[in-house]
């Protein structure tokens, strides 16, 4: 019977419904499988420690109320982190009846630490085997008939959190093993440690009684376990006299190294294979060339092919626009609105959703990367270089793909550890010329530096470069003395990348950035198309008469030191907000130039300017100052949802405005000096 | 001797985990301990490491491989 069939059974009356609690190593697909399992639509992100409070579903099976409680991700069951007491309090004191151990089968010896430790507390385990798939795929095997003999003979269920598959047999496994514990003990220690158990449980005995889990009680009090301690607070000087914790979590290691020898197949083989490939990889002399190697070619797919696609995105896009034009014009429907709808939104979004190639071919690349086990290893690879600035080694994959496009690198800096790496990272990220800021740096390194327009280009990409290296640096050094290079992370062994897993992960970036384009920058093309378009009387046909030329008049005392007083500029850099492109088109809009990217058209504009006396002093000073000041509202928003600090992303906007207005001040103050 | 000073290819056992608390119950976790075996895979001048212990592949950075007194086998 299908899963769905068997949930809609009435649940019988009167019956106590089970209490079922999820236990987990962090990131094993907890809770994935707990939202297949309650039909939940809980956040899932691929970085640990997404669930830090316990959280609760409700489902049925065969008649039997469940009741489901998520826990946070832990490695063990000690009580030094507060997921780790969250976790404890949760399956001690919420009355669960069974815990589902979800474990990530791919790298069994690992999670079977917890699992050693969920048995000792001797209440019902199922053993979840998650991720069953990559093991199959890594040409591993795991003996399903000997793994549940060496623990305890409880069930032990394959499921695929993904695939929704095995939901149906640990249901099953919950209604029917919900009262059976595991039998026996489990992991035997050495005698003198279990003499020293046995005395302990004698004098726990003596003073509180019978307790379910006695032995679980003696072990936690060999580790000096504090809240153990604080509950059955007994004398141990008589019978101990330091903590055993080494000794018992040595045993239970040894203990896992048997379990793995006698029930996983082939591992030495892809181990071996892991070795030869990182011996290459990870080599540290060839091992920085080979990461930009393969960030050139990912670099050049994303631009080169991307931008191909790009270009038929656009027809596309123009021929609609132009459709849609004639239609509305066919409807009657009045010029404003056609004008709101034509050169606001569908300009404004369909902008946008012309960088669908090259978002969609950066994150097929980008999950190849993840997905075979490389970028584990480009923290490993980047270390130094990026700890000398008091960042990860895994900050260097954000800043690269800054170079691209800012929205998807803030979303990358998800894989930094420590909430501090994240938000330094994003941080810098935005000064990193991203693809939109080159139409920009195109334009007016043409108009004004003729034979060295290349140099001029090129001179702002490594300017921003530096800078963010320079701010990292100073945070690095403002935060005193920082704890340095403590880079620790897991190396997966290598794998051909899963289909399925690469097209989740490409579906979900397209996702984000299609939802941030129908919702940020749909409201932001409209509000811009309302600033250009209103003045104080209504409706003007003039962009001199608008709120913006009024926003633009008030802001030119403060943009002219640097040489950007004229308020057409200040509106072409607030428009510039909502993308960073459309500071070029803005100010073919405001000067009236109908085809400003044409050489007719670049001579007319430079020609308007010269008028006000700005020259290419003035031109390097205004790409300085897009290069640095705030990235656009799709950067903005996704960098408030990934920090999720309003406050700190204010913060970092004003900063950069300022750091923009400083910078570009300063080159045209001292360039000024030098010209003249 | 620290974990850093070793050679590739080589097994030492540790003897004294000396790095910050959360970082200490976190390679517990992982199986690093007193008396652990670990394989030297690929080392940089810097002291940054990759190890195999107790079945997985870990990066070390300097800070923690400084930590980590072994001897030879």
């Amino acid at each position: 019977m299908a899963l769905k069939d068997q949930r809609r059974q009435p649940v019988m009356e009167g019956s106590r419904p089970i209490t079922v609690g999820f236990v987990g190593n962090p990131n094993c697909g907890k809770t994935t499988l707990f939202n297949a399992f309650t039909g939940a639509r809980l956040k899932v992100a691929n970085w640990p420690g997404v669930t830090v409070e316990k959280v609760e579903g409700e489902t049925s099976y065969e008649g039997h109320a469940i009741r489901v409680v998520d826990t946070p991700g832990i490695y063990s069951l000690t009580s030094y982190t507060i997921e780790e007491i969250v976790t404890r309090k949760c399956i001690e004191d919420e009355d669960v009846d069974v815990i589902i151990n979800v474990v990530d089968a791919s790298s069994l010896e690992r999670n079977l630490y917890l699992t050693l430790q969920l048995l000792e507390l001797k209440k019902p385990v199922i053993l979840a085997l998650n991720m069953m798939d990559i093991v199959e795929e890594r040409g591993m095997e795991i003996d399903l008939h000997r793994l549940p003999e060496m623990l305890g003979h409880i069930p032990v269920v394959p499921v695929s959190a993904r695939k929704r598959s095995g939901l149906d047999v640990l249901m099953h496994a919950v209604v029917h093993h919900y009262e059976e514990g595991p039998q026996g003990i489990v992991v035997h220690y050495k005698p003198w440690l279990e003499s020293l158990i046995d005395q302990v449980e004698g004098a726990l005995r003596q003073q509180y009684g019978e307790m379910d889990n006695m032995r679980w009680h003696a072990i936690k009090m060999l580790e000096y376990d504090r809240e153990v301690n604080k509950d059955h607070p007994i004398d141990l000087f008589h019978i101990v006299s330091r903590s055993y914790e080494k000794e018992i979590i040595n045993e239970k290691y040894d203990y896992i190294e048997e379990v793995i020898d006698e029930c996983l197949f082939n591992k030495a083989r892809q181990a071996a294979m892991t070795d030869r490939i990182d011996s290459l990889l990870t080599h540290s002399v060839w091992g920085i060339p080979i990461f930009l190697g393969i960030m050139a070619v990912v670099f050049f797919l994303t631009f080169t092919v991307g931008d191909f696609l790009k270009g038929y995105f656009e027809v596309g896009l123009e021929q609609g626009s132009r459709t849609l034009l004639t239609v509305l014009e066919a409807m009657g429907t009045s010029r404003w609105l056609i004008s709101l709808i034509v050169d606001g939104i569908v300009a404004g979004v369909g902008g946008i959703l012309t960088f669908l190639p090259n978002i969609f071919i950066l994150f097929l690349a980008l999950a190849f990367l993840e997905d075979s086990g490389y970028m584990a290893r480009v923290a490993y690879v980047m270390n130094e270089t990026m700890s000398r600035v008091g960042l990860s080694g895994k900050a260097f994959l954000p800043m690269l793909l800054g170079f691209g496009c800012t929205v998807p690198a803030v979303m990358a800096a998800r894989a930094l550890a420590t909430e501090r790496d994240r938000r330094r990272t994003i941080l810098i990220t935005p000064f990193m010329s991203c693809s939109a800021r080159l139409p920009i740096y195109v334009l007016f390194a043409q108009m004004f530096f003729k034979d060295h327009a290349l140099l001029a280009a090129y001179s702002l990409y490594l300017i921003g470069l530096l800078t963010a290296i320079g701010i990292a640096y100073m945070v690095h050094k403002g935060a005193g003395k920082e704890e340095g290079d403590a880079l620790l992370i897991e190396l997966p062994e290598y794998k051909t990348p899963n289909r399925r897993t690469v097209a989740v992960y490409v579906w979900e970036k397209v996702k984000d950035y299609l939802t941030k384009a129908g919702t940020t920058i749909f409201v932001a093309s409209i509000v811009l198309w309302f600033v250009l378009n209103m003045g104080p009387g209504g409706l003007v046909t003039d962009v001199s008469g608008s709120f913006a030329a009024m926003i633009g008049r008030f802001l030119v005392p403060a943009l002219k030191p640097a040489g950007l007083g004229s308020w057409q500029i200040a509106v072409a850099l607030i428009s510039g907000l909502s993308a960073k492109e459309v500071v070029v088109s803005s100010f073919s809009v405001l000067y009236g130039i109908s085809n400003v990217n044409s050489a007719a058209g670049m001579a007319q504009l430079a020609q308007i300017l010269a008028v006000d006396g700005f020259g290419a002093l003035n031109a390097y000073a205004l790409m300085i100052f897009c290069l640095m000041y705030s990235p656009c509202v799709a950067a903005i928003g996704t960098i408030r949802r990934e920090t999720g600090s309003l406050r700190w992303t204010a913060g970092m906007v004003i900063f950069q405005i300022l750091i923009a207005w400083g910078m570009s001040t300063l080159v045209y103050q001292i360039g000024s000096l030098l010209v003249g | 001797m620290r974990l850093n000073e070793g050679t590739v290819g080589k097994t030492y056992k540790v003897t004294d985990v000396c790095v910050d608390e959360q970082i200490t119950r976190r390679l517990e976790a992982l199986g690093v301990n007193e008396q652990t075996d670990i394989t030297i895979l690929n080392k940089k001048g810097s002291g940054s490491l990759i190890i195999k212990v107790r079945g997985t592949r870990l990066a070390l950075g300097k800070k923690i491989s400084d930590g980590i007194k072994v001897k030879g086998e």
